[in-house]
């Protein structure tokens, strides 16, 4: 798709310093190292897993006098508060989609007014994907509002999912980051999106919440498509660089 | 509760003791903890950031003090290692910065109410509607880079609407100076103010200066940049309202008190009870120091520390929701600009001011770029996007 990565003067590795990396090495062997061993490093861990706090509470359901009680009536016998906290996952992951895409698409309209494509990504798709993502997390609103819980907090679980993909979305922003290294980073999304929505289908359908199910399970016909196109032009767009197709 | 300064002499400084464990210690909840909580956090983060930094450049001229600013210093450094711990690993870069802008929304705030001096209270004010501004600016960029909600931070405390523009904030360096208070005549509460409010804004300048760059997205790197700069006037504005005729050692009491001062007034709202506790320890922490160095004070300046220092601290500064003040204030003032020290209409703003700022605006504007037909709702602006589904 775009122009070759080209070769360089890349001084990372120590091929690079033929002289320093000699000097580098040697040194090694006349200083002893650190004394003790790599248990050290674990205990430290293993006592602060022993006594974490959680990051958070998900939040009750909405102020309206009763609400809790139907809601728990709603899911007898199961956790409401884990379906609450991933449809909160969902709502934030499919929210910052949409800035996601928006940042994918600016790019490729770049790229290709600048002539750097040896064949344009379909934008027009690009922009449904987009739209697609604005609607699924407006789909996780309308759920929300109807369980009583407040769709603008922030989850447990869509908190850790920011911190997850904060990486993601800083790639796609990077003005130097290529389309197809964005594109490897749109395949992280949309996989691990898809398997969410599965996820999210099943809990649904555990907890009696039919009508939910059925409308999560066309968005996650939606994004299987994202998925499968994805990751066509990922590949398409790596082999090209590598001169493999046309 | 009232706190004596001088019949309480706090903890010994050989007793203020850490383990790297207890520095690094459990992190608030981003998520069930009160935002005035990391307010308090952030903010005392500033005041003993500051504190570090007075003491080293302080020890840099004062070859006698050396020895004992080492020692306090090196427990201050700790106190403030402990503090900035408490800031779990969840908050993004741009979340703490939201929370950052809330801290000097809301502790300006509160402290333009209580200063006695009406030039000084202006001073804070005209602040204000500045940082105000550029929490309505990152909310922006929050929203549109990221698709999160700026509200998420600030539990709907701090209000998300335009202030005096940020991009209107740009002045010559000579129309950031302000007129200092008279350390003769002033009262200690308009000299702690002062400092409390300076330490804020100088750890909020290096917290842009040192995570503005870890941004991708060219427009965030261009609204930290700029804002930065803003940042640095406030610390130049705030700078040059302490009385540059005090004494170092007279300044460093000041700075003790004002940060038992800080201790206080965290302890005194904190809620948890697990954050409340080191509030009152620093507080006993910052009594030892204050203790210290007023007979330091004693011995090489031949002064008694009351003749600075009130007998009981200051009512503590009033966490809590500052919206109608700010409001006010934005009603009235935001128009406002200056000419050298003093506060103008803007018809009348300095042409230094006008020249600087047209220049460094002439090849566009990041803080209006971000944050055009901006207008916060609940969930971000994408909720208003995107029609219910039937």
């Amino acid at each position: 798709m775009e122009k070759s990565e080209t070769i360089g003067s890349n001084r990372t590795g120590i091929d690079a310093s033929p002289i320093h990396s000699k000097k580098m090495q040697s040194g090694v062997q006349d200083y002893a190292p650190s004394s003790g061993d790599g248990n050290q490093i674990e205990a430290i861990r293993r006592e602060q897993l022993e006594r974490a706090e959680r990051l958070g509470s998900v939040p009750l359901p909405g102020t309206a006098k009763g609400m809790l009680k139907t809601m728990l009536k709603k899911f007898t016998g199961h956790q409401p508060a884990t379906f609450v906290n991933k449809l909160g996952e969902r709502l934030a992951y499919e929210r910052t989609g949409v800035r996601i895409y928006e940042a994918l698409i600016l790019k490729c309209q770049v790229a290709n007014s600048q002539g750097e494509t040896r064949f344009d990504l379909p934008l027009d798709q690009l922009v449904t994907f987009c739209a697609e993502e604005g609607k699924h997390f407006r789909l996780l609103i309308d759920c929300m509002e109807q369980l009583g819980v407040d769709p603008t907090a922030q989850t447990p679980d869509a908190d850790v999912s920011g911190v997850a993909s904060s990486g993601m979305l800083k790639v796609i922003t990077d003005p130097r980051t290529t389309i197809s290294q964005c594109l490897e980073t749109m395949l992280a999304v949309e996989l691990t999106d898809n398997a969410a929505w599965e996820l999210l289908i099943q809990l649904a359908q555990d907890l009696g919440q039919g009508e939910m199910a059925s409308k999560f399970e066309e968005a996650l016909a939606e994004e299987q498509i994202h998925l499968d196109e994805i990751r066509a032009w990922y590949e398409q767009s790596v082999r090209a660089q590598a001169g493999t197709t046309h | 509760m009232t706190i004596k300064l001088f019949d309480n002499k706090g903890t010994p400084l050989e007793k203020q003791k850490f383990t790297w464990r207890e520095l690094a210690g459990q992190p608030i909840s981003k998520l069930d903890d009160d935002a005035y909580t990391r307010v308090r956090v952030i903010l005392m983060n500033g005041v003993e950031q500051q504190a570090n930094r007075f003491q080293h450049l302080c020890s840099q001229c004062n070859g006698t003090l050396r020895e004992p600013l080492a020692r306090i210093r090196r427990v201050e450094h700790h106190q403030q290692t402990m503090v900035n711990w408490l800031l779990g690993a969840d908050h993004a870069p741009l979340e703490t910065t939201i929370a950052y802008e809330q801290v000097a929304i809301e502790v300006t705030a509160a402290v333009a109410q209580q200063e006695p001096d009406a030039y000084l209270a202006q001073v804070y004010r005209f602040g204000l509607l500045e940082d105000f501004d550029h929490m309505y600016r990152f909310s922006a960029l929050m929203d549109r880079m990221e698709g999160r909600d700026a509200n998420n931070i600030l539990q709907c405390y701090t209000d998300i609407i335009p202030g005096r523009p940020t991009s209107e904030e740009h002045r010559a360096p000579e129309n950031d100076l302000r007129d200092h208070y008279d350390r003769k005549s002033a009262l200690p509460i308009t000299k702690l103010n002062a400092l409390t409010i300076m330490s804020g804004e100088y750890q909020t300048r290096d917290y842009y200066m040192n995570f503005g760059p870890t941004f991708s997205d060219p427009v965030a790197r261009q609204l930290y940049a700029e804002i930065a700069s803003i940042e640095e006037q406030h610390v130049t504005q705030y700078g040059s309202i302490i009385d540059p005729d005090e004494t170092w050692l007279e300044k460093w009491l000041l700075y003790e008190a004002s940060e038992a001062y800080n201790y206080y007034s965290c302890m005194e709202s904190e809620p948890n009870p697990r954050i409340k506790a080191i509030w009152e320890r620093f507080l006993d922490y910052e009594l030892g120091h204050l203790h210290m160095v007023g007979e330091l004070f004693k011995r090489y300046e031949g002064r008694e520390p009351a003749e600075i220092l009130p007998d009981a601290l200051p009512d503590p500064i009033a966490y809590q929701s500052q919206r109608e003040f700010v409001r006010n204030t934005l009603n009235q003032e935001v128009d406002l600009r200056t000419d050298g020290t003093q506060f103008v209409a803007k018809d009348d703003e300095s042409q230094q001011s006008l020249d600087y700022r047209s220049h460094i605006n002439s090849e566009g504007s990041p803080s209006e770029a971000v944050a055009a037909d901006y207008q916060w709702q609940p969930g971000t602006e994408l909720k208003g996007r995107f029609a219910r589904a039937s």
